[in-house]
């Protein structure tokens, strides 16, 4: 029962949140309401036992990730931007474009509705229970097993990333 | 214990409205953080599947997917401010200086 609570709680937070980011006019407050987003799923990952996914989808989006954007969002000329037309031409057309891509999916999940016993709507197995329970130290296990060489590649694509951007906003190359 | 697929739902919605977000705004910072939305729509995926099937996997994807997330977010910015000390504007269909 708490779980419920928890996970619609947490959906329907994610969800408004969301829609208010792509509709405010100023960009300070969509990074903030990004920002609940982010919280949000944050608190979806707890609730799917991911302990480890929670703390470093905080740290990392909430306080690395978001405070750039709000940085960034400072430095340029907010007042200018505040006072032109927000959505573009095709903005009619691209969302009716985007509902259609959601009703397919959603047509994708319909069509894949079953009704066998212990299965959920979409024919589903139930979760294993239990199977995930000293989260962090298994995350490391198979983190530092069995992809080693992807993890290596990824701190490389950070170094890349970093060099980047500081070569990117240097004033004069 | 919640059906696996609510969480698809939740994260269809999410996914939609980053799309919408990435195709009608203007402002290049808000598109960028509409990729975020999505981004994180595909991590619920993820870690939704990781516990139905009892295997860590699918949080270590969603490990590189943030990962991933870190490194756009730091280049896209980047050539935002970029951009902007030499056009003055972040509005993305102003930015045709390729255009012929």
């Amino acid at each position: 029962m708490l779980d419920k609570v928890v996970f619609y709680f947490f959906a329907g937070l994610a969800v408004i949140s969301a829609i208010l980011v792509v509709t405010r006019r100023n960009a300070v407050h969509s990074a903030i309401f990004l920002i609940t987003a982010l919280l949000a799923t944050a608190g979806i990952f707890l609730q799917l036992r991911a302990e480890f996914l929670f703390i470093v989808q905080i740290i990392l989006y909430v306080g690395g990730i978001m405070v750039l954007f709000i940085f960034v969002i400072m430095l340029v000329n907010l007042d200018v931007a505040l006072h032109q037309v927000q959505f573009n031409r095709q903005w009619f057309v691209a969302s009716v474009l985007a509902l259609v891509l959601a009703a397919q999916v959603f047509f994708i999940f319909y069509a894949a509705q079953r009704s066998e016993p212990g299965r959920d709507t979409l024919g589903l197995p139930p979760a294993v229970a239990g199977r995930l329970t000293p989260n962090t130290e298994l995350v490391g296990q198979t983190l530092f097993r069995n992809y080693m060489v992807p993890f290596e590649i990824a701190s490389i694509l950070l170094l890349v990333a970093m060099i980047g951007a500081v070569v990117m906003a240097k004033r004069r190359v | 214990m919640i059906p696996t697929s609510h969480y698809l739902f939740l994260s269809l919605a999410l996914f939609t409205i980053g799309v919408v977000g990435v195709l009608t705004r203007r402002n290049v910072i808000i598109i960028l953080m509409s990729i975020e939305l999505i981004l994180n729509a595909v991590n619920i995926n993820l870690v939704a599947f990781s516990r139905m099937l009892g295997s860590v996997d699918g949080q270590i994807f969603a490990i590189f997917i943030i990962t991933d997330a870190a490194a756009e977010a730091a280049v896209g910015l980047g050539i935002i401010i970029a951009f902007f000390r030499n056009r003055e504007t972040v509005l993305a269909d102003e930015m045709d200086i390729l255009k012929w």
